[in-house]
């Protein structure tokens, strides 16, 4: 026989475990409702990181062999670098859309780093205003995967080096690696062991 | 620097049996063929073969690589020079391991050294001699084109590429010169920048190439690049990238290219080439064989 308060407390035990399982279901119910309404309080917006500025790309065209500026609104960072390959990510990103009037597969991810170097003459001191050497470091895949050919490569060249220069006049020269090695052609045509100059190279429409 | 390879072989053969006479030969005239004509002196003076007149020749050639100064290459023609026979050389790009651009089931090293074949015949057709860099799928290094290019005297310098327009354009042809800044005529000038002595000359052949082509009804878009190859010679000199769309290369490759626009590009080519001659290699009017 069962004694008379061993009973009671099951029972009790029991509704205690009857209503906090109902409890349970109703949050989760709210909560799935919560969600399916999309009243969810958590930020989705990333943070603004830099603002946004005018930056002047110099977008090529195999059509006629020239190259355009146009003009966008970026989030550029304030470090050098950093807004160098930035503006070249995006010229890069235009290239790989599918209407791009100069296609080549790779986009922003192209750039690994984009290094300035100021050019100074014998024991002339680095100054803000001294002319600048960019080093454009390339990834490998970008370069294995664009097209092989004289104009393909040279625009692709000139554009960068027009664009570092339409957005930072300092840059006056500009060199390539590829993975942070120096290497004799871009797809087997446009000579990536010699220094670019930055200005006046790129042909006009 | 290829001055100072040049003086590491020589310094090498003094313990060979390889004729310094030679490497002299090549170093200091591998830029033109003026320096060709004088080597027939050179040679005269060295039949004895002793080891004192090895040793006066290298000893002579040192004192004059000394003088010419380290950066001093590839020696510029004198304007004064005899006019001497019309001829084209044909640079087929790529070659060896370097397909090159692919075309279809060809790559670009293929395409290039089948229409340099063409051009050829085209041009010998028409009586101009050619000298062509690539004979075979064997690979040529950028220096020796140049120096073939070079002693050639040629009066044009056509470096032959390919690659597929992009769909949204029809074909086209690309004509490139040297990047180079231009420069004034001087007697020496470096290897690697010998073009820059011959860009006004080299833009003059692009004008009269781009004119032939434009005429034949060929898209034409003109541009300069920066082509090591190109870079070292001492004449006129235009790359050339032929640009057809896919479906034309796989027409020619059927047989149907004498109609076909490879056929259609060979011969504004050679019609161009035939122009230039007329007008004496040039169209500003100076020497015979389109020097500077």
């Amino acid at each position: 026989m069962i004694p008379r308060h061993q009973t009671v407390l099951f029972v009790i035990l029991l509704l205690a475990s009857v209503i906090m399982g109902a409890v349970l279901w109703n949050q989760l119910r709210r909560a799935h409702e919560r969600l399916l309404r999309g009243q969810d309080p958590a930020p989705t917006q990333a943070p603004l990181v830099a603002p946004a500025e005018q930056a002047t790309l110099m977008v090529a065209n195999d059509g006629d062999n020239s190259i355009n500026s146009r003009i966008l609104t970026l989030p550029l960072p304030e470090n050098p670098e950093a807004r160098a390959r930035a503006v070249l990510g995006k010229l890069l990103d235009l290239y790989a859309t599918p209407d791009a009037t100069h296609p080549v597969p790779g986009g922003a991810s192209s750039i690994a780093q984009v290094f300035l170097v100021p050019i100074t003459e014998g024991s002339e001191k680095a100054s803000p205003t001294s002319p600048q050497l960019a080093v454009v470091n390339l990834t490998s895949a970008f370069v294995a995967g664009h097209p092989s050919g004289l104009q393909a490569e040279t625009l692709t060249v000139l554009s960068i080096c027009a664009t570092l220069n339409a957005n930072m006049p300092s840059v006056t020269q500009v060199r390539f690696l590829v993975d942070g090695q120096s290497r004799a052609t871009l797809a087997g045509h446009a000579d990536l062991t010699r220094t670019y100059p930055a200005a006046g190279t790129a042909p006009q429409p | 620097m290829r001055w100072i390879e040049r003086s590491e072989s020589i310094e090498m053969s003094e313990k060979s049996e390889i004729d310094s006479r030679e490497l002299k030969e090549h170093t200091v005239c591998g830029a033109h063929a003026v320096c060709g004509r004088r080597s027939g002196i050179r040679n005269r003076g060295s039949l004895s073969g002793s080891t004192l007149s090895h040793f006066t020749h290298f000893t002579f050639f040192t004192l004059f690589t000394l003088f010419t100064s380290h950066s001093v290459l590839a020696q510029a023609p004198p304007a004064s020079a005899p006019a001497t026979k019309f001829v084209v050389v044909l640079d087929a790009a790529h070659g060896g391991d370097d397909l090159g651009a692919r075309l279809g089931d060809q790559s670009e090293k293929d395409y290039t050294l089948a229409f340099s074949v063409k051009m050829r015949s085209l041009l010998m057709a028409r009586g101009i001699s050619v000298v062509t860099t690539r004979e075979s799928g064997a690979d040529v290094d950028a220096n020796r084109r140049a120096e073939i290019a070079n002693r050639a005297n040629a009066a044009a310098c056509i470096d032959l590429h390919a690659a597929f327009v992009s769909s949204k354009s029809g074909p086209a042809v690309h004509l490139f010169i040297s990047s180079l800044p231009a420069t004034a005529d001087a007697r020496f000038v470096p290897w690697k920048t010998a073009q820059s002595a011959w860009i006004e000359r080299s833009t003059e052949l692009a004008g009269a190439l781009n004119a032939a082509l434009t005429h034949a009804g060929i898209t034409v878009t003109l541009g300069r690049t920066a082509l090591p190859a190109i870079d070292s010679m001492a004449c006129p000199a235009v790359a050339i990238e032929i640009a057809p769309q896919r479906q034309t290369v796989a027409q020619d490759a059927a047989g149907a290219g004498d109609t076909g626009f490879e056929a259609q590009v060979a011969e504004a080519l050679a019609a161009a080439l035939v122009e230039w001659r007329a007008d004496g290699g040039q169209s500003g009017g100076q020497s015979g064989d389109g020097r500077p």
